[in-house]
């Protein structure tokens, strides 16, 4: 079994939509507008769009792309942070490659590394390490971005970098948490979303436990999805089923791969390397409560921005940009006025546009011409 | 960036910090197991496993993946009886029958 190719079967497709449509012709037959689904998760949006789902619903699910993509909601603060620690003449900066083309105010990584800064693109965290190993004479920086999907990989390294007694590695640690965001969101009086696809690979990590406050305080149906059409089409259609029997409960589409409780070996280590952060900065969202980490007092000695003393950087977001607008559902990536003319896949000035996991990138990719 | 890829585990090294070899569609791949061995690393040698940045983040549980497909498939027949019942599905199928 190779797990993809079956969940990929065209014909199973049919069915799941056919199912979606009929609950949906009933439920719009009580209401007068078209329900708004959110997909947390940005790798659900590139899936939507790669595999054409978006159009093969109909017109009564609209869905809204949420802030479940590390990079798109990365404030270019964060990257001038980066950006002054990759310009020292002794350090190795190393990030995954999706964060390269981010702007800060001084441009992205990619343009710090014209410019001569020696920053390199890893696949995983462990190879920083072996960088560190071979170049005793510079300071090895690992860019620590992503939600909880991410965060056990940077805390293994960083218990590794320790055991093996390592003075020139340290990290850059962006990284963030889904639920505080999430109930931010839900907070918000203006925001109308009827049901979430919750993102697969997060709960992984944290289980499906962590969303019951969203059935229970919210009074919404969410359902963890993973990442195949069908994955996709079932969850929607368990979504609507919900919403068509008036239910609000925690569902779990992606069991072959998420538990209730996730997986506790990584959340011990990350209760061992990481703490919540008072607040942290999301572009387009403003300052969250509770929605980052920082390390431990036993892994401080590791944190890049204590050991080279670096700057708070501060940018506001530019007003024209709408990429708040988009990640809470206000509006679509084509209603903002920078949309395909300004901002572009290929210059970026918004974060959703940099990643392909964007909701920008994603509607300029495939949606180009429909919109 | 949050995205995993399903692999086979081919090798183990004797302890947790040692890398396992995993087949990624063919090509092989050195990852780390820390995340998901709980026993001894030789068990999982046959498991697949989702990786991501070089971790094998959750062992792939084949009954569930499975059911779900079982899941999917009932419900497909059941349209097509349904559709069946109702008349939808008259055309080429029925007339071969």
């Amino acid at each position: 079994m190779q797990y993809v190719d079956e969940f990929r079967d065209p014909e199973l497709a049919k069915t799941l939509l056919s199912h979606i449509r009929h609950k949906v012709s009933a439920i719009a037959k009580a209401s007068e507008r078209p329900l708004q689904l959110m997909e947390v998760c940005g790798g659900h949006t590139h899936a939507i769009y790669k595999f054409g789902i978006d159009q093969l619903l109909p017109p009564e699910i609209e869905f809204v792309h949420g802030p479940g993509c590390p990079v798109c909601v990365l404030p270019m603060g964060r990257i001038d942070g980066c950006i002054e620690i990759a310009e020292r003449p002794e350090v190795i900066f190393c990030t995954y490659g999706d964060a390269m083309r981010v702007p800060g105010r001084n441009g992205s990584l990619l343009d710090a590394k014209r410019r001569g800064a020696d920053v390199r693109i890893v696949y995983s965290p462990l190879d920083t390490l072996t960088f560190a190993e071979q170049n005793p004479d510079k300071q090895v920086v690992f860019f620590g971005l992503g939600f909880e999907t991410t965060m056990p990989s940077t805390a293994l390294t960083l218990q590794q970098a320790k055991r093996r007694g390592l003075t020139n590695f340290s990290i850059f640690c962006q990284h963030i948490t889904i639920i505080p965001t999430l109930r931010s969101l839900l907070e918000q009086p203006d925001v109308r979303i009827d049901g979430f696809l919750a993102p697969g690979h997060v709960s992984m990590v944290i289980g499906t436990t962590p969303y019951g406050f969203i059935a229970e305080d919210f009074h919404k149906p969410l359902v963890v999805t993973g990442f195949e059409p069908l994955d996709i089409l079932q969850a929607l259609a368990m979504l609507v089923d919900q919403i068509h029997d008036g239910r609000c409960e925690v569902e779990n589409q992606y069991k072959r791969i998420v538990s209730q409780q996730g997986n506790a070996l990584a959340r011990k280590a990350l209760d061992e390397v990481f703490e919540l952060k008072e607040s942290s900065e999301w572009r387009g969202l403003g300052s969250i409560a509770g929605s980052g980490v920082q390390l431990t007092p036993a892994y401080r000695e590791f944190d890049a921005e204590l050991r080279f003393n670096t700057q708070e950087h501060q940018v506001a977001d530019d007003p024209q940009a709408r990429c708040g607008d988009v990640l809470t559902g206000r509006c679509k990536p084509n209603d903002c006025p920078l949309f395909g003319t300004r901002c572009t896949p290929q210059n970026a000035f918004g974060a959703l546009m940099v990643s392909s996991e964007g909701a920008c990138a994603a509607y300029y990719q495939y949606r180009r011409g429909l919109a | 960036m949050c995205l995993g890829v399903p692999g086979q585990i081919v090798a183990v090294g004797e302890d947790i910090h040692q890398l396992a070899q995993v087949d990624v569609c063919g090509v092989k791949r050195d990852v780390n197991i820390a995340l998901i061995c709980e026993g001894e690393p030789a068990e999982l040698v046959g498991q697949w496993v989702l990786v991501h940045v070089g971790f094998a983040m959750s062992i792939i549980d084949e009954e569930e993946a499975q059911a779900t497909l079982e899941a999917l498939m009932a419900m497909s027949v059941l349209e097509h009886e349904v559709g069946d019942f109702l008349g939808i599905n008259a055309g080429a199928d029925d007339a071969v029958r």
